[in-house]
């Protein structure tokens, strides 16, 4: 070990070891994060939860990595558990084998290519990160009230749909890491139909760069309203199938209720959002509680849970696609007509058969898409309510045409660190339920 | 830039949001205040290198340094947010961490320490997070350069 040390320290910096060490070689302070203890309690308080026993020495515990390479890790998330046989002591997620530098990236990109950018993070719900940039692009810009109505409809539209594909994905891994491989197939086959209605009208499957500051690309293709009535008429009875197959089965109920288990107070203290603090049952959804877009003009339900465990977050989940449905059919009946993108040259460029007619049409086409758009000096934060909770966009500019620094506040990247805590306890085979159950996506842990 | 006062630090207004400018060694006390106020959730911490942009617009009463320290909290109560900015100089680049407070904020100083180099004074572990541990230097600064790969196309004259 010390042989290894010292090559370490000779290559460069050496900061530490990201893993997980034995107990001898730390301090209390990191131990007590490690075993997930978030809140202090008092001593009686601790009195009274009589079966909390010592720790057991070192002597009787082992050290194990799971992962990067583990399949129900959703990627290359690595854990480094300690066990007491099958029993999880410690827990430490090591993250960063997904780094690509994506902020730094952001600060040499135009605001008109930070999309495409922003988009690769989360890329299970690619729309929702495209969102939030745009929505603090605008801020920045100040025409954040001057977005044409149907474009504030798309993006609803869009977003809801996204959750949706988002929460089948979850189905499908959610089924397939606790056993349940059919749920898989299912799931996969359901989230098909909503990417390719996104194929329809983005023009890809995934990392569309839709949403951009001052609107949508473009405008919903001819017959979308019958595709997505399709979609919805399809879903619904496939998710009662859902219910059938997993929802009120004992096996699977076995297996998530009582694993993982968070308090609301906890939750808060860690950060936790979205399905993770809902199903403690606290009613914190930013589309009602921070109401953006126009989620104020449609009726929808808060789903939470009563006990903060694996189960809960399945079955917020499973809601939540219903929810999203009846959403999208509101939006169908609300849907207006007109300009799909705002109507101001500094961010809008001329629409191409303006470019045939018109030299400084041309010219103005060329400069947008070469230097972008300069943005004021100035500082804001935005933040929506993705699938997996508060996705939020910090954007300091400096008055050129990039961003002088992005930020993106990433739900999973801050729920993960829920995990020591929901792992104290339980047993190996349950981990893969928790993690499977934060639905966490490595893209934007990373970033 | 229009300021109020909130616990004896400036407050300000930056398109419709509150902006807090707490000095460095009233971080942690100004953080147990605000809990006080029902800011019972840190929902980001994240850190800004104004190297290459000297001169930004700040309050009178703040003098500006390289870096910068942004903090996000929420109140569920009230339903608002509040932003906290403290200014963080080059020569003593570190802050006091506020895992005590708001445990959350773990993984996000470490994330600072990583891509910024500020270092969090209590902070329980202190390593790299996101980059491999011997890593040389931090990306996020602004004198990090970005670095490319050279591109040969084909048939092109070298």
């Amino acid at each position: 070990m010390s042989d290894l040390l010292s090559t370490v320290v000779s290559a460069g910096t050496f900061e530490g070891n990201q893993e997980l060490r034995s107990r001898s070689e730390l301090t209390a302070k990191e131990v007590m994060r490690e075993v997930g203890a978030v809140l202090r309690m008092s001593e009686a308080d601790v009195a009274l939860l009589a079966e909390v026993e010592a720790d057991p020495g070192e002597d009787q515990t082992m050290i194990i990595n799971m992962g990067p390479q583990h399949p129900s890790t959703h990627g290359v998330l690595r854990l480094m558990l300690e066990l007491k046989g099958e029993t999880v002591l410690r827990c430490k997620p090591i993250i960063g084998y997904l780094h690509t530098g994506m902020e730094k990236t952001g600060e040499s990109l135009t605001f008109m290519q930070g999309g495409t950018n922003v988009t690769r993070m989360d890329y299970a719900s690619p729309l929702n990160n495209e969102l939030v940039f745009s929505m603090a692009t605008e801020k920045l810009l100040g025409i954040d009230g001057d977005i044409p109505e149907r474009a504030v409809w798309m993006r609803m539209l869009l977003s809801e749909m996204n959750r949706m594909s988002s929460h089948l994905l979850f189905m499908a891994s959610n089924g397939m890491d606790i056993g349940a491989v059919s749920m898989m197939l299912y799931g996969w086959r359901e989230r098909e139909e909503v990417l390719r209605f996104f194929q329809k009208v983005t023009g890809l499957r995934m990392n569309h760069n839709f949403i951009r500051p001052g609107g949508v690309a473009a405008d919903l293709p001819a017959g979308w309203r019958d595709d997505v009535l399709e979609i919805l008429e399809m879903l619904g009875p496939r998710l009662d199938e859902y219910d059938t197959l997993m929802t009120g089965q004992p096996i699977w109920r076995e297996r998530l209720q009582g694993v993982g288990v968070i308090t609301r107070d906890e939750a808060i203290a860690l950060g936790a959002t979205g399905p993770i603090l809902r199903s403690t049952g606290l009613a914190w959804d930013l589309r009602r509680d921070m109401p953006y877009l126009n989620y104020k003009d449609v009726d929808f339900d808060v789903v939470v849970g009563s006990y903060g465990d694996a189960f809960d977050r399945y079955a917020i989940r499973l809601a939540e696609i219903r929810e999203s449905m009846r959403i999208v059919r509101q939006i169908l009946d609300k849907m207006p007509g007109g300009d799909y993108r705002i109507q101001n040259k500094k961010v809008t460029p001329p629409p191409r058969a303006r470019i045939d007619e018109s030299m400084e049409a041309l010219i103005h086409h060329f400069k947008i898409f070469t230097e972008g758009f300069k943005v004021p000096e100035g500082e804001v934060y935005v933040a929506i309510e993705s699938p997996r909770g508060e996705i939020g966009c910090y954007i300091a500019s400096d008055g050129s045409a990039t961003p002088y620094r992005m930020h993106v506040r990433a739900p999973s990247f801050v729920n993960v660190q829920a995990l020591p805590h929901m792992m104290r306890g339980g047993l190996v085979a349950d981990a893969v339920a928790v993690i499977s159950s934060v639905d966490p996506v490595l893209g934007e842990v990373d970033r | 830039m229009t300021t109020d006062v909130l616990h004896d630090c400036v407050l300000g207004q930056s398109h419709g949001q509150s902006v807090l400018f707490v000095p460095k060694d009233r971080y942690i006390a100004t953080l147990r205040k605000l809990i006080d106020d029902s800011y019972t959730m840190c929902v980001d911490l994240t850190a800004v290198d104004f190297l290459t942009h000297p001169g930004r617009t700040l309050p009178e009463a703040i003098a500006q340094e390289r870096f910068e320290i942004v903090v996000n909290l929420l109140s569920m109560r009230d339903r608002t947010r509040l932003r906290l900015r403290i200014q963080v100089s080059e020569a003593d680049a570190s802050i006091d961490s506020a895992f005590d407070l708001y445990p959350g904020t773990e993984a996000m100083e470490r994330e600072v320490f990583d891509m910024f180099g500020i270092t969090f004074n209590g902070h329980p572990d202190l390593t790299r997070i996101l980059m491999p541990e011997d890593w040389d230097g931090h990306p996020l600064r602004k004198d990090y350069s970005q670095g490319r790969i050279p591109v040969q196309f084909k048939g092109s004259a070298s």
